[in-house]
């Protein structure tokens, strides 16, 4: 390697990214050659000059809420587009199309309701799932041993919740994360089944009761949901409902 | 929420305001939130600078009147660098260190560094800043890897002629 040929691959060569045969040529090349040693020595001041004292900008604390805060929450789309829809009719109108707009609005009303408590609980672990994903923070402690994450989430809730890996049985544990849902911290047990992420959200409830399992779809994601023995449990994820049901039935099984 | 320094560094660097940064980054995430289906890679840190970056570069080109300002100054940057550095430079070549020694505060680097051309000034805070490796660089910036080598090149060297031009002033 010469003097040009090493002071184009130089700046590479400082960040680390020269493949190795031309790393072990660069070398030697400056073994040989102080001015181009010099100019390296240079660069790397110059490198290390601009890490060190360039400030780096660090999001005002408010901002995570007021992002939080502007994300979609599903609930109040169709209500308003109902709202919407009876003000841009008048009377003769909704006279003459009577039976179709009864016909409407007997389907919309029993299609929207008001959502209930669950529906909005629903939402909620739906957006949590998505979330979860989206911003790469799938876990706080990764690991699929049950021993790992079930003393990890100590201290940091009041409540211990089973953990189990069920890695034989077609849904290695990933890890869990703490996570926050119907108002409270909440456990959640991150699952894998084929690719797809599960998410299992674990809290005890006000008031102990043992519920079968109800299941649901929203926005193209599978629902589950049951409690046993005082504690809450919502399983969430993209894969099939007939998957989802497969973990769903381990972990009612688990005592 | 995982990568908002990240994302307001890059943001806050781009556009050079405080207030512009945090709505980028607001509309950012939002964007990131419905498009999230079409992210299938393993980080999803380049994937949303990536987003943060374009709507930075359209919030810049919405406001271009605001714009202008620095482009001119942008460009006229670059010409200087472009015809009169070279025997700068050389000089600089002889002995940078002593001028890092002597711009050894972070408002200097903070001054120039806002002064580069975006483009230059994207590839130093994607690497010096965020430690983003060439590809990365050249997902975000959506530029190939031998233009991102060449250009983090040409950025610290012009970076460094900034922060000399800086010192003469400050002395005459």
């Amino acid at each position: 390697m010469n003097c040009e040929q090493t002071q184009a691959l130089l700046p590479a060569h400082i960040d680390g990214e020269l493949g190795l045969p031309e790393s072990i040529a660069l070398e030697q090349h400056l073994q040989s050659c102080p001015s181009c040693r010099a100019e390296l020595a240079s660069q790397q001041a110059l490198r290390a000059a601009i890490q060190k004292r360039t400030p780096y900008f660090n999001a005002p604390n408010q901002l995570e809420n007021r992002i939080r805060a502007a994300l979609p929450s599903a609930p109040a789309q169709p209500k308003e587009n109902r709202q919407a829809w009876w003000r841009t009719w008048s009377w003769p109108q909704l006279g003459a199309a009577f039976t179709s707009v009864a016909a409407i609005v007997l389907s919309v009303s029993l299609y929207v309701a008001t959502p209930s408590a669950t529906d909005l609980l629903a939402q909620d672990v739906v957006a949590n799932h998505v979330r979860s994903l989206m911003v790469d923070h799938l876990s706080d402690v990764a690991s699929s041993d049950q021993h790992t994450v079930k003393p990890w989430f100590n201290g940091k809730i009041d409540f211990a919740p089973t953990v189990q890996d069920l890695t034989a049985q077609g849904f290695p544990l990933i890890g869990g994360r703490l996570d926050y849902l119907d108002r409270r911290p909440v456990a959640a047990l991150v699952y894998h089944h084929k690719k797809h992420v599960i998410n299992v959200y674990i809290w005890p409830m006000d008031k102990p009761q043992t519920r079968d399992v109800k299941t649901l779809s929203l926005q193209g994601y599978h629902l589950a949901y049951w409690s046993k023995d005082g504690m809450m449990y919502w399983a969430v994820s993209d894969t099939s409902q007939k998957n989802l049901m497969g973990l769903v039935a381990l972990l009612q099984q688990q005592s | 929420m995982p990568h908002l320094h990240a994302a307001y560094n890059l943001a806050r660097w781009l556009v050079r305001s405080e207030q512009d940064a945090q709505d980028i980054v607001q509309e950012a995430y939002l964007r990131a939130f419905k498009f999230f289906d079409s992210f299938k890679g393993d980080d999803a840190r380049p994937w949303l600078l990536t987003i943060v970056r374009n709507t930075s570069y359209s919030h810049l080109e919405k406001n271009r009147s605001h714009a202008t300002q620095f482009l001119a100054l942008d460009e006229a940057l670059d010409g200087i660098s472009m015809e009169g550095s070279a025997t700068l430079l050389n000089q600089l070549d002889n002995n940078p260190e002593a001028i890092l020694a002597r711009m050894d505060e972070q408002r200097f680097f903070h001054q120039a560094l806002e002064q580069l051309p975006i483009e230059f000034r994207e590839a130093l805070v994607l690497r010096e800043l965020e430690n983003l490796s060439y590809k990365e660089i050249s997902v975000v910036a959506g530029i190939p890897i031998g233009t991102v080598m060449s250009r983090l090149a040409r950025a610290r060297k012009l970076l460094l002629e900034c922060l000399t031009r800086m010192q003469s002033g400050a002395i005459g």
